[in-house]
């Protein structure tokens, strides 16, 4: 179990490093100049050429990366010979000279907001789709299976942008029984908190839970006419046993896969969510970098969502290992 | 202590058969039409005896044993007819009465024993379940047990195997830990559903030996399903052999094999591989293919692959459904042929190629009863 755990972080840390690389790389090929991006109309190609300088992006690609990521490790100063130098401090993750604020402070200013629409939304939609699934699994081909079915169908058909607006305008503008959305913390006003979030929280939900509906109704359907299954009819075991201990048991471990991942990639910012709701966390943050055409939180927001898919992957694999016994040889 | 049944059973009469099946069957529905799995199956089996259920794939031996287990699931199928064990009937108890039953008076091994076992729980915690639910004894209590059962089908180091996982077993170990499992409440029904086609040979050889060594000391009713022949002439004390969900011929093993008179059981015992026989001529499989249990064919089942249909008049194999009669004591048939005929069909084709030839292997012991058989007559 220790070799196995050794072996996936170490598998993580190198997928971390190559994809590093390559968001760098990548980036740095757009078309466009990035230092052109810096001042708009009042450019004079002296201004490009001096923006261009205190961005770094004078120096070749190589350099940048390995500027890059010492920065994250000991910190870094951009514009070193100006007059006016700015002090990066580790982990660094570079400056946005477009909102002239550390690209770090910019994200730890957004997650909170999409780690609590996250969390939220997961509860809400893991609670929801596994115990209907489940129950859609037992009750299969009868009308209960099929009304599940459809609503699920209906709920995953559904454009959530479309929703959540039908929601605004009813919910909030029309009936007023809820405030119009402005973020706090729940620290700060938990009451206010969730007038904010229960919206944003339905809206992600409904699109998860009739996914992980179905995902868990083939799930057990499928858990259910496994040989291991039947061996514990053939114990004499009341079904009710039968079907949480040994087919919830195996049925429901895959599930943990697909519900990790997921809330790995929500974290990295619900985009349409925080729009409609504006939520300013990480997705309301991701789409200005990029109408912004701001490099360096691109880059940082980018970085940091591959790292949180890389980790939940990471947590992913060594749960399973826990719960499947077959996994720890592999 | 832990087998109070057997102690009763003994002031019974022997001849009473512990498990007897009448008219069975049982229907899937499905979107192409219903799925007749098994269309009246009868036989019976008493304690320390072995019937072995043989037939083609698809024959409806599998369905026939879940049907008698209660695990046929009876919101998607249909199943009708009669089960009785120990005197209770089975088909028209409830669920939760049957329920009791498996695991404690009757048991099964399956055809798989890789996919079988939960691959999640140890080993031991899966058959000390199988012991808790029946019996109110401590977890401690039913390791000790797992344990025991373990040594007893022949797994070495039981103690430290009680705590595998099923993955870290063989095959043919984990066939043994199904059979431990379906043993540790002494039933007094085994029934085994091809528990060594998934196996070695080798290990095939061991796992009945294992079986057999078991039911003398458990005195237990072993159903062993099967499509190999060869086995059965060891092991079996009745052979039931099923075509297209029915029972077309049953009777002991030895007059099964020396006197067959249904043609599908001729077909089948002339199909054992014999080393006496050259290459080319050594299979001798029945032409043709099972019917669909779809639509079965009208009349005799087997009669579109039948050879002899034409020696019945009025075309009566294509028209009359045959009822499984007895020819003879404790002998019966589903076929319209004359018993003189038939009697005279099987002794010439038996006899082909000369009995009495040297024969290999645990298969060539059942040719060897159908030719030591044959020669008699
Ligand atoms: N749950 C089910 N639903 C529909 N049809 C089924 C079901 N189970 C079995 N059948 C059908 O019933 C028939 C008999 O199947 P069964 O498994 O009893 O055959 P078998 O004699 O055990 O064959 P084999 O030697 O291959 O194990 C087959 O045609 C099979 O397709
Ligand atoms: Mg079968």
């Amino acid at each position: 179990m220790a070799a196995y755990i050794v072996r996936r972080v170490l598998l993580a840390l190198m997928l971390l490093a190559v994809l590093s690389v390559a968001v760098f790389v990548l980036f740095n090929m757009l078309p466009g100049d990035p230092a052109r991006l810096t001042c708009g109309k009042a450019c004079t190609p002296d201004l490009i050429a001096a923006n261009r300088h205190r961005l770094g992006y004078d120096q070749p690609v190589l350099t940048q990366y390995t500027n890059f990521v010492s920065g994250i490790f000991v910190g870094r100063v951009f514009s070193a010979d100006s007059p006016k130098p700015i002090q990066c401090n580790a982990p660094c993750l570079g400056y946005s000279f477009n909102q002239h604020e550390q690209v770090m402070t910019l994200i730890t200013r957004a997650a909170p907001v999409t780690f609590w629409l996250a969390i939220g939304a997961f509860i809400l939609w893991i609670f929801i789709g596994v115990t209907v699934g489940i129950f859609a699994a037992l009750r299969r081909g009868r009308w209960q299976d099929r009304i599940i079915m459809g609503v699920s169908l209906a709920g995953y058909s559904l454009p959530s942008f479309f929703f959540g607006l039908l929601l605004v305008f009813f919910v909030i503008i029309k009936w007023k029984w809820l405030p119009f959305p402005s973020y706090v913390s729940p620290f700060v006003d938990p009451v206010k908190f969730l007038q904010t979030m229960i919206l944003p929280w339905i809206v992600l939900a409904i699109l998860y839970a009739a996914f992980y509906m179905r995902l868990t109704r083939n799930q057990v359907l499928e858990v259910l006419n496994d040989d291991y299954v039947r061996t514990a009819r053939a114990k004499g075991l009341p079904e009710r046993t039968v079907v949480v201990k040994h087919a919830l048991r195996a049925g429901l471990t895959p599930i943990v896969t697909a519900a990790g991942l997921d809330l790995a990639g929500l974290l990295g910012g619900a985009i349409i969510s925080e729009d409609i709701f504006s939520l300013p966390g990480l997705g309301a943050l991701s789409v200005d970098s990029i109408t912004n055409s701001d490099l360096p939180l691109i880059t940082g927001i980018t970085l940091l969502t591959a790292a949180l898919i890389i980790f939940a992957n990471l947590v992913v694999d060594l749960l399973y290992a826990v719960v499947d016994p077959r996994v720890r040889l592999a | 202590m832990r087998q109070p049944d057997i102690a009763r059973q003994t002031e019974k009469s022997a001849e009473e058969p512990y498990l007897s099946v009448h008219d069975l069957v049982v229907k899937f529905p499905s979107e192409d039409g219903v799925v007749n799995a098994v269309e009246g199956v009868s036989f019976s089996v008493a304690r320390g005896k072995t019937l072995a259920v043989v037939g083609e794939s698809g024959s409806g031996k599998s369905v026939t044993a879940l049907a008698i287990m209660g695990l046929i699931n009876r919101k998607s199928a249909t199943v009708k007819g009669e089960v009785w064990l120990d005197g209770q009937e089975l088909v028209d108890s409830n669920d939760n009465q049957v329920r009791k039953l498996r695991g404690s008076k009757m048991a099964m091994i399956f055809q798989d024993p890789m996919s079988s076992l939960h691959p999640f729980y140890r080993v031991g915690a899966q058959l000390g379940e199988a012991a808790r639910v029946h019996r109110k004894i401590s977890k401690a209590a039913a390791r000790a047990e797992a344990i025991e059962m373990l040594s007893r089908v022949g797994i070495p180091a039981p103690k430290r195997r009680v705590d595998d996982y099923p993955h870290q077993l063989s095959g043919g170990m984990r066939q043994r830990v199904m059979i431990a499992m379906a043993l540790i409440n002494s039933p007094a029904l085994l029934i085994a559903d091809e528990p060594t086609t998934a196996l070695d040979v080798t290990v095939q050889a061991q796992i009945l030996d294992l079986i057999a060594k078991l039911q003398s000391e458990f005195n237990t009713a072993v159903i062993l399903i099967t499509h190999d022949l060869g086995i059965v002439a060891d092991v079996a004390d009745d052979v039931a052999v099923m075509y297209a969900g029915r029972v077309v011929e049953s009777a002991p093993t030895s007059k099964l094999y020396g006197n067959p008179e249904m043609p599908y059981t001729l077909g089948l015992l002339s199909s054992i591989p014999r080393m006496d026989r050259e290459r080319t001529d050594r299979l001798d499989p029945i032409p043709g293919n099972p019917p669909s249990p779809l639509r079965h064919p009208s009349g005799c089942v087997f009669h579109p692959r039948c050879k002899y249909k034409e020696m019945v008049p009025n075309n009566a194999c294509a028209e009359v459904r045959p009822d499984l009669l007895e020819a003879e004591p404790a002998h019966f048939v589903r076929c319209h042929l004359p018993v003189e005929t038939r009697k005279k069909i099987a002794s010439e084709a038996l006899n082909v190629s000369g009995g009495g030839a040297t024969l290999g292997g645990t298969v060539s012991a059942a040719a060897a009863a159908a030719a030591a058989a044959a020669s008699v007559q």
